[in-house]
């Protein structure tokens, strides 16, 4: 069958197990609910690949089919149309493969919660309005996919409901969300503004001969595309508005492996590269964004140090590999950060797995400092968490050597301080590799931490434990596909990008490939810097010092939620409730209720006392009233009579 | 030669008057003789007319309204000698029952 | 001044006389005298304008039966001067603008109107036979004239179920 014709298939699968075990779920046993949601996963992942081999057999370049017009205002028209290019084929793999992957996981991990049709719904839905972004060829589509994946995003985080930290974390995220999207909104009025349509191949076409803002000109192209990247900070949690990631923990794990790891939070990256013709005309846009990234990086890199919740070092990693991606992005080099968000994909959904493991063996404990001496116990999980540090930290041969070696060697050479973003980049890479290490010996070794007449540890189940294998596999071999032409291999991940997100080469730097090597050696070192600190301060027996003075700093998150709140939210709490909620709805709507009502009464006592009961006052009025009928009757006559003129 | 008009606002003026004494007096059955008043003052407007026009309708129609007054004047004594038992009153103004 | 115009301006005063006389008597068996006598003057006027057969039935329907009912029922209630009470002040202080205002506008459309001064005289009018007035009443006007008789057998009824006494 033919997908590529029938795309609309690999989101409406999703959608159909969404609606399936929503509105019939609730009283499903466990094992009807799950089967629904991974048949329709599963073969969404299915025709994703089918659509790939299609795709790539058919040697063309770019798809793109229209399937029904839903706006159509005079010469606009924005459908439910969708494309398939090669930047498709990543991220639909990505997706739906690690999607699928979470979705077996979830069978284990949630398997004693209430509420199991509902997570299984709102995933499934997930799914559907993840897909829906990165197929739409056009911003209005892809702007529903963002907003939907917003909402599940909120729904899943909350899925605790009964907890005020939690629902109180959805709607942070939630609300946060939105001022990204407002801005969001606001370059895309820019776009259609400019080009009259919103469609993404009209544009891009448009685009291409308009002449390139200068650096440090606000033009048109550049204002836009700053929007769009503004939208992209909240969305994909840079700063300024990463605040709601960390709390976001909230939520089960795998709800943080899949939106807040692996897809949701790389929608802002996917659209940075999806808009390279715009931002490559805006060279001031494309600064902000890797100054952004590379500070986003390091900064959240440096609070990831200090923080005992198992998750939150990983949402903070999180929020500091997104960093690196947009640093990639902005420096030019979109196939790398394009490598970097599907190698992050592997290993942070690894990593999230397995952390989620060992919570699950731990009965629920989330402190680091309450863990230690784990290796023993559970084996595999231990080992797939390794492998997904190993990976993170940059080591060869794993993954992300290759995706961070490739954004780092762009940066270096990119114009306008390149080598300062390098610089930073480099010290945010051994802060990364020194606080996964610390991670590891403190969950994993030393002495024991925990009661263990309380907490009786246990291997997880095969449904949790052969996902994190595969993704342990991923995390070893998906940089492979870029093996640079130096490596003796081809650099097949940017050929295959080539077409979608322009060559990305950089040009003319002299001995680039040298430099290179030279630099993957600089990385190799940085990383096992950060090993050896970390194992010389927390492999043994360690136990939790007293917070003060920088580590205080960090540990607070620079105190950012707290100036947040001081800055924005409480004046606007204040502002709600003393001005709108007093005055506005108080006073002047429940007034004019009020009043139209206490008006009626008082009209009603007055106009009572006609009705007195006198019978000569009733004649007085029925007189009146012939009076006016006789006078409206002769009128004709009586006007000329009484006010002159002619009749 | 007497004009139509004389005629008709000799009528208006009794009309008028009927309404004076329809709205002045206390008594029910002054009232009513008030109401009787009015109704001879349009008697009057229709013969006139009757006359002026040369057409014998307008007195038959007057004749319809003697009718009328008479069956009225019946009945409605008839409910004044009840209320008048039932207030033990004459006055109008005692006839209030409506009253808030 | 003829002689038609005079008879006119002397029955004319005598019907106004009477009602202002109506308006100002305080006993109802004076009002009801005064109510007669503007009857007497009106079949005076009709008489003047060639209605032979309504004046007689104004003075024997209306001054004979009518009336008579009128002072039989005064007689009967006991009906004694009018007090003075005063409860509706509306009635006070809008009497008299809204007399005024009423018989002031039929009066201005009155003068106003072309149309009735474009009329012939009224008076002295020609007579108008009875056998004319019975011919319409008996041929165009019938249907009225029948449900009349209807009307007057509802009345009958109507009073002698009202006015009987109660057992």
């Amino acid at each position: 069958m033919p997908i590529l014709e029938h795309l609309w298939i690999i989101p409406l699968l999703p959608l159909l197990g969404a609606a399936t075990n929503g509105l019939l779920g609730w009283k499903w046993p466990n094992k009807l609910v799950h089967s629904v949601a991974l048949t329709a996963t599963g073969l969404s992942f299915l025709s994703a690949l089918e659509a790939v081999r299609e795709f790539v057999a058919s040697g063309q370049q770019f798809f793109r089919k229209e399937f029904f017009d839903w706006i159509v205002a005079g010469t606009f028209r924005a459908g439910f149309d969708l494309q398939f290019d090669e930047l498709t084929v990543v991220m639909v793999l990505v997706v739906t493969g690690v999607g699928f992957l979470i979705h077996i996981y979830s069978t284990g991990y949630m398997a004693h919660e209430e509420g199991y049709y509902r997570f299984f719904s709102y995933l499934n839905l997930f799914m559907f309005f993840m897909l829906t972004l990165v197929l739409a060829a056009n911003f209005v589509l892809l702007f529903v996919g963002w907003e939907g994946v917003g909402l599940c995003s909120y729904l899943l985080i909350g899925f605790y409901f009964l907890r005020k930290s939690a629902t109180d974390a959805g709607n942070k995220a939630f609300i946060v969300n939105r001022i990204g999207d407002f801005a969001f909104m606001l370059g895309m009025f820019l776009l259609f503004r400019t080009f009259h349509t919103l469609d993404f191949a009209a544009i891009f076409g448009q685009a291409g001969p308009i002449e390139r803002d200068t650096l440090g000109q606000f033009g048109v192209m550049t204002v836009a595309c700053i929007l769009l990247f503004v939208g992209a900070t909240g969305k994909s949690a840079q700063i300024p508005l990463y605040v709601w990631l960390p709390d976001a923990m909230e939520g089960p794990t795998p709800v943080s492996a899949l939106i807040h790891a692996a897809t949701m939070v790389t929608a802002g990256v996917y659209v940075v590269a999806r808009s390279h013709v715009l931002f490559q005309h805006a060279p001031t846009a494309m600064y902000i964004v890797a100054i952004i990234g590379c500070a986003t990086a390091f900064f959240a890199a440096t609070i990831g140090l200090v923080q005992s919740d198992i998750k939150k070092v990983l949402a903070y990693s999180t929020v500091s590999q997104l960093g690196y991606m947009f640093l990639g992005c902005g420096v030019g080099a979109f196939s790398a950060g394009i490598f970097h968000l599907m190698t992050h994909a592997f290993f942070k959904a690894l990593l999230f797995l397995s952390a989620g493991s060992v919570i699950h063996a731990m009965g629920g404990e989330q402190d680091m400092w309450k863990m230690g001496g784990l290796w023993s116990k559970i084996k595999v999980t231990a080992i797939c968490m390794l492998f997904g540090t190993i990976a993170i930290a940059g080591f060869f041969p794993f993954a992300a050597f290759f995706s961070k070696d490739a954004i780092l060697f762009a940066a270096f050479n990119s114009e306008h301080g390149g080598k300062g973003l390098y610089a930073v980049g480099l010290l945010a890479a051994v802060l990364t590799s020194f606080y996964m290490f610390r991670l590891v010996w403190l969950t994993f070794f030393g002495a024991k931490r925990y009661d263990e007449h309380h907490v009786h540890v246990h291997e997880s189940p095969w449904n949790m434990t052969v996902p994190l294998m595969i993704l342990a596999f991923l995390s070893l071999t998906g940089g492979w596909l870029a093996l640079p032409a130096l490596w003796g291999g081809k650099d097949y991940f940017s050929e295959f990008l080539a077409p979608a997100l322009g060559s990305g080469e950089v040009a003319g730097v002299a001995n680039a490939h040298s430099l290179e090597l030279k630099l993957s050696g600089v990385a190799m070192v940085a990383a096992t810097v950060g090993l050896l600190v970390a194992w010389r301060m927390y492999a043994k027996d360690v136990k939790q010092g007293k917070s003060e003075g920088l580590h205080k700093l960090l540990y607070h998150k620079y105190y950012v939620d707290e100036l947040y709140h001081a800055l924005v939210v409480g004046p606007l709490v204040w502002l709600s409730r003393n001005a709108l909620w007093k005055v506005v709805d108080v006073g002047m709507i429940d007034g004019t209720v009020n009043g139209i009502a206490t008006g009626t009464t008082a009209a009603g006592d007055t106009v009572r006392h006609q009705q007195s009961g006198n019978t000569r006052s009733y004649a007085v009025w029925v007189l009146v009233g012939a009076l006016l009928l006789f006078a409206l009757i002769f009128w004709p006559i009586l006007r000329p009579a009484l006010f002159g003129g002619v009749w | 030669m007497i004009p139509t008009n004389y005629y008709l606002l000799l009528s208006a003026i009794l009309f008028g008057l009927g309404i004076v004494a329809f709205v002045f007096k206390r008594n029910i059955i002054t009232i009513f003789m008030a109401i009787e008043l009015m109704l001879n003052a349009v008697n009057l407007a229709f013969v006139a007319f009757s006359q002026a026009l040369g057409k014998p309708d307008g007195e038959v129609f007057v004749l319809f309204v003697v009718i009328v007054a008479a069956a009225e004047a019946a009945v409605g004594l008839g409910i004044i000698i009840l209320t008048a038992r039932n207030r033990r009153s004459l006055n109008v103004e005692n006839v209030n029952l409506l009253k808030l | 001044m003829n002689a038609a115009l005079a008879i006119f301006f002397v029955l004319a005063v005598i019907a106004v006389f009477g009602a202002i006389s109506l308006i100002v008597q305080r006993h109802p068996i004076h009002s009801a005298l005064s109510l007669i006598l503007v009857m007497v003057a009106l079949a005076g006027l009709y008489l003047l304008m060639g209605a032979e057969f309504v004046a007689a039935v104004q003075i024997i329907v209306y001054g004979g039966a009518v009336m008579v009912l009128f002072i039989f029922v005064i007689m009967l209630l006991n009906a004694g001067e009018e007090e003075r009470t005063n409860f509706s002040r509306l009635a006070l202080y809008a009497g008299i603008p809204l007399a005024v205002a009423v018989t002031g506008l039929i009066a201005a459309s009155i003068v106003g109107s072309k149309a009735a001064a474009a009329l012939p005289a009224a008076g002295p009018g020609t007579l108008t036979s009875t056998r004319t007035l019975s011919t319409l009443l008996f041929t165009e006007f019938v249907y009225p004239f029948e449900l009349t008789s209807f009307l007057i057998l509802v009345a009958i009824l109507g009073a002698i179920v009202l006015a009987q006494r109660e057992n």
